[in-house]
């Protein structure tokens, strides 16, 4: 039997108190409104007064602020949806804690692992030194530009290296403006996802030639036939 | 026997639970945990403390006390944002490692690598970390951007927050790119010499964006130590502004979109 601390107690029992004479108020007005914010309201309303009896005396407080000696307040009604784009409706709601914060530790936790397991097991690559007099053969940018060095394969560098990868964040950019459809419902956006779908696959297939079909002089090879001109 | 029950000293149990009175007690403990914080008043669990953990604490400033139910499923978001997130924070503390054993210049930053994996303890496993560790959160911020797009979670009123994701996807494959270069080898130097060419073809200013940031026509020694400060500082320090703004976005926008 875990025990409750003594100050808990009191604290509870203060509370249960407390309910008790508010309890009797609202009863007395016939709606569900708390006793002590009806308290508060009748303290407000019995005037200034009130409020500059609360204000510290002297200590340089401005006449009129706060408890806390606080000069300025928020007095404002915020309709729902003015700034927090919340439903009116309620949601189905979970606590954070623990409900997201578990999720999140063991996701953190099994990156982690596998992380630690990868780099235990393979080695980062470290070739020679920096030679500006040996070009290697081929040359190869990062994996994520190869989709951009294959495109130089094919089109004037100026339209494969510029225009368009910069059309193409544009677009990206664009989407959420472009794409006027509301719906987040799969069937009703078979064409945004078909396209999508599209320029993903467009650039996994430039990437995956580039990466593992393009040999020295970053021609056209087979990777089970010349090996595999890739570095990490 | 009968002098030591006459006078029970306090056992060690008795006596830890009075110094750990004392301490919560203190004016330090006080000062250093807020107000219903649970480092003051215990967890037992119930509603309210439920809330007092993420209200009174840090958390605060990530997440709200309540999600959405579907929110939490992890088939839903795959964790891929915070697992981007997460990635990022791993890569600064195995990055503030690296630091420690490496110089940028063209005389020193590849004989400091192979010297931090060969004698320095746990060099080449966090230098592994970080390398490989890099490559996952540009193929994590790429796939989080994708199941994004998907659940047409752009949509109003997200669509800013999507243009700071592709903010975010640019710097992420900046940060990668500049840290290609630091281990100063063949790989390096090529890749980036490969990349930045492409960079040449850009009309107008292409050349002379190049040659800042390469500072010179060719790579040599500047573009090493800019790359590095790029790397190690700007690059990061801009990142971490626009991905305070993408959490921020997250929850003002009503949290995670969805259900489907
Ligand atoms: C450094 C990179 C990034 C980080 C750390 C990051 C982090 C996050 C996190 C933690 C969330 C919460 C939901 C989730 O985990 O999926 C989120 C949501 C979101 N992210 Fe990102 N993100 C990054 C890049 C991007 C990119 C590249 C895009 C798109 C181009 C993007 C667009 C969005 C949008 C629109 C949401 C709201 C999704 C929803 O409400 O379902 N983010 N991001």
């Amino acid at each position: 039997m875990t025990e409750i601390p003594e100050h808990l107690l009191k604290r509870a029992q203060a509370a249960r108190d407390k309910a008790a004479g508010g309890d009797a108020g609202g009863a007395a007005g016939g709606d569900r409104i708390p006793g002590d914010l009806l308290d508060r309201t009748k303290a407000a309303s019995d005037g200034a007064a009130a409020v500059v009896a609360t204000a510290p005396v002297g200590g340089g407080v401005p006449v009129g602020a706060g408890p806390g000696g606080h000069t300025q307040r928020l007095l404002t009604v915020v309709k729902s949806g003015s700034i927090q784009e919340a439903k009116a409706a309620p949601v189905d709601k979970v606590h954070t804690w623990p409900h997201l914060l578990a999720v999140e530790f063991v996701a953190a936790l099994a990156c982690t692992a596998f992380l630690f397991v990868f780099s235990w097991v393979v080695n980062a690559p470290l070739l020679q030194a920096a030679d500006f007099n040996k070009t290697p053969n081929p040359s190869k940018a990062p994996w994520y530009f190869l989709g951009l060095q294959e495109l130089l394969t094919m089109f004037h560098p100026m339209i494969a290296g510029v225009t368009l990868p910069g059309m193409g964040l544009v677009a990206l950019i664009l989407a959420p403006y472009l794409d006027r459809n509301a719906s987040n419902k799969p069937e009703d956006r078979k064409f945004m996802t078909s396209m999508m779908t599209m320029f993903l696959m467009f650039w996994a297939v430039l990437t995956i030639i580039g990466s593992f079909f393009r040999g020295p002089g970053f021609n056209f090879t087979f990777p089970w036939r010349d090996g595999i001109f890739f570095e990490l | 026997m009968a002098k030591v029950l006459d006078n029970p000293r306090p056992t060690a149990k008795e006596r830890l639970a009075k110094i750990g009175e004392q301490m919560q007690g203190s004016q330090a403990w006080n000062s250093i945990f807020r107000p219903g914080s649970i480092f003051r008043k215990g967890y037992t669990d119930s509603p309210r403390n439920r809330s007092y953990v993420i209200m009174n604490s840090v958390l605060y400033h990530l997440h709200p006390v309540k999600v959405k139910r579907h929110a939490v499923k992890v088939s839903y978001t795959l964790c891929l944002g915070g697992l981007s997130f997460f990635l990022f924070i791993l890569l600064t503390v195995t990055g503030i490692f690296l630091m420690f054993f490496y110089r940028p210049t063209g005389a020193n930053a590849w004989e400091d690598i192979q010297m931090l994996q060969t004698s320095v303890t746990f060099g080449l496993l966090v230098r592994n970390m970080h390398r490989w560790g890099a490559h996952l959160m540009v193929l994590s911020v790429f796939l989080h951007m994708a199941r994004v797009f998907y659940h047409g979670a752009y949509k109003p009123p997200r669509e800013f927050n999507w243009v700071i994701g592709v903010i975010l996807l640019t710097l992420t494959l900046l940060l990668s790119f500049t840290g290609y270069l630091l281990p100063w080898d063949q790989l390096a130097l090529w890749a980036v010499t490969v990349g930045t060419n492409m960079m040449g073809y850009s009309p107008l200013v292409g050349n002379q964006v190049r040659f800042v940031l390469l500072g010179g026509v060719e790579i040599g020694s500047e573009t090493l130590l800019r790359w590095y400060v790029l790397h190690v500082i700007m690059f990061p320090f801009i990142i971490i502004i626009f991905m305070a703004i993408h959490f921020w976005r997250v929850r003002k926008d009503g949290g995670i979109s969805g259900p489907l």
